[in-house]
């Protein structure tokens, strides 16, 4: 098997540079993200740094040209959960933020927005690139209780427990209001991710990536794979993926099953597009399953 | 059927094993968070919210969402948010009157920019701001009681006149000049801090306090004789009696109003007196009689 995907791999590389996938477009979408990962934490920095108030405040809740407010639905189910009655403008940031991931994909979140992305992506292609073995596997259960847990310690605290510690929050504050020593955490994560468990933070514990998840579980825009017949077993994706169990249902499902990637783990990063030989994966609407299904019939015969 | 039911059996103990250990993990974890936040969640009493804050520092940070848009808008740079490991509840706005004090805007930016109503957006006037108050905690280093003339805090106080007044006082120590010291009251004062941050001593002797640590509070059965007799318009205990004086003609003793007072002598009845007006006239006139 290991044989077969090296062997793969091999072709992947000589079949990129025959096909022509250019370098750029293998990067399509890892360039993508970190344009928009920057863009907005520039937007934020343009305001204290030059006084060019664009947005006013942070990832937590903010305002946009002094009247739209944007709220994380996260933190604002934790100030529900802790028993506040919550002003008008904070639910209808809160809201409008919701809407906004319930159709794009809630955990664009993750590898669109959140600056931690960059940290762990970092230390995954490291962990690649270096060959560092995972010494712990942790199981993704445990971020469910940890999202359970916060909105509990919430209820019974009535005040926003969780962030007295979230990493999350702590290092988007101060990356906007001036670092203190939130770069700690940002060490801390990366060397997690690094050294003793692949993608842990954001794949294992972050319960805001869950929270996420949860939030994005019917999104609109999803990673399909309509080529899936093209796949040639590289196990690329998988390699690549932060979360690549939710890989297999769409790519390997028999006939009658989706091409599309249901799961609402999936951070919609494409990775996975970016990196496959084989032009198996796009980004679309989530609704293509009959079309594609046609065409990829008519692909082969 | 046997080794079936022996699967089932294995499953079902497997599941009941990852059940309570998440069950364990989740009731861990959430309580350490719960306890964690007890401790990182109490706000030192060196520290001032900004105006607007609930004084129960709960339910202040049950709606704070640590955006920062607070202090955004604090056009004096007095608000800040606070970093890890600071001593203040991650994220939340605080000032100390020390370095910056509230200047209290009257349009109050600050409540106006919260969207959460951590900030309450009912407080529409600053006066009615109630962050803290001042109490004069060191009378044996601040100036005005060692009989000199200071009155900083005083003169810099915004609601002047009314939150801190003087008090004059006998200076016992000298005995001939008078102690003119500063006297806060919580009927007005907001809790700014600028008499904090004025006062002149190396350590201030005027601070700040929350409210629930400066304020004592009278037992809810306690009655005050006087404010009751106020109410009521009469005595409730026993009736005081009739204050009876005998004094000169002319002259009247008002009892808890004006005290003593003598009546102008009628100018028309002036002549009736058997002397003569003046003295020296009165004195000239010897013995005669």
């Amino acid at each position: 098997m290991s044989n077969i995907q090296t062997v793969n791999r091999k072709q992947n590389k000589k079949l990129k540079v025959e096909v022509g996938k250019s370098r750029l477009r293998s990067y399509k979408w890892l360039l993508l993200r970190r344009v928009t990962q920057l863009s907005i934490l520039s937007v934020f920095l343009l305001g204290p740094l030059f006084g060019i108030w664009i947005i006013k405040g942070n990832m937590s809740s903010s305002v946009l040209f002094n009247t739209i407010h944007l709220t994380d639905p996260f933190v604002f189910l934790q100030t529900l959960a802790a028993g506040m009655m919550a002003e008008n403008t904070l639910t209808i940031g809160a809201v409008t933020v919701a809407v906004l991931y319930f159709l794009l994909g809630g955990r664009v979140y993750c590898s669109w927005v959140c600056p931690i992305n960059i940290v762990t992506d970092l230390a995954d292609w490291l962990r690649r690139k270096l060959n560092i073995k995972s010494r712990l596997t942790l199981s993704r259960n445990n971020r469910n209780l940890i999202l359970m847990a916060v909105l509990l310690a919430a209820l019974f605290t009535g005040t926003l427990a969780w962030e007295l510690i979230n990493p999350v929050t702590l290092i988007q504050r101060e990356l906007v209001f001036g670092m203190g020593l939130a770069w700690v955490f940002v060490l801390g994560i990366f060397i997690l991710d690094l050294l003793i468990s692949r993608r842990a933070w954001c794949g294992h514990l972050c319960p805001m990536g869950k929270f996420y998840s949860l939030l994005g579980e019917y999104s609109f825009i999803r990673v399909n794979a309509v080529q899936r017949e093209h796949c040639n077993d590289c196990m690329d994706c998988y390699a690549v993926c932060p979360e690549p169990q939710v890989i297999k249902p769409a790519l390997k499902g028999d006939a009658f099953s989706s091409p599309v990637i249901l799961s609402g783990d999936c951070t919609n990063c494409g990775q996975c597009i970016d990196i496959c030989a084989q032009d198996v994966f796009s980004l679309g609407p989530r609704f293509i399953t009959k079309k594609s299904e046609t065409s990829q019939s008519g692909v082969s015969s | 059927m046997e080794s079936a039911d022996n699967k089932t059996r294995q499953q079902r103990r497997r599941f009941m094993e990852n059940i309570s250990r998440a069950a364990g993990g989740l009731a861990l974890f959430s309580m350490g968070l719960g306890i964690y936040s007890r401790s990182a969640g109490s706000f030192p009493a060196d520290k001032i919210r900004p105006p607007g804050a609930s004084a129960n520092e709960n339910e202040f940070q049950s709606a704070c969402v640590r955006c920062g848009l607070c202090v955004r808008d604090c056009p004096y740079d007095t608000l800040k948010l606070a970093r890890y490991m600071d001593d203040v509840a991650l994220g939340t706005p605080y000032f100390e009157a020390r370095s910056i004090p509230c200047e209290m805007c009257e349009d109050i930016p600050c409540v106006k920019a919260c969207p959460s109503g951590a900030l309450d957006p009912l407080l529409k006037n600053i006066d009615d701001a109630r962050m803290g108050l001042a109490v004069l905690l060191d009378q044996e280093t601040c100036i005005a009681f060692q009989g000199l003339r200071c009155e900083v805090c005083f003169n810099v106080c915004p609601v002047q006149g009314k939150a801190i007044t003087l008090n004059r006082s006998h200076n016992l120590r000298t005995g001939k000049h008078a102690l003119i010291t500063p006297l806060v009251h919580s009927e007005y004062c907001t809790g700014c801090g600028k008499c904090e941050h004025a006062c002149i001593l190396d350590e201030a002797a005027i601070k700040v306090l929350p409210l629930t640590l400066a304020k004592g509070e009278l037992g809810k059965h306690y009655r005050l004789g006087w404010q009751e007799k106020h109410n009521a318009g009469k005595s409730l205990v026993t009736p005081d009696p009739e204050h009876q004086y005998n004094l000169p003609e002319g002259v009247s003793y008002d009892y808890e109003g004006a005290g003593l007072e003598i009546k102008p002598v009628d100018k028309t009845k002036e002549d009736e007196t058997p002397f003569n007006k003046s003295a020296l006239d009165r004195l000239n006139q010897g013995l005669k009689k």
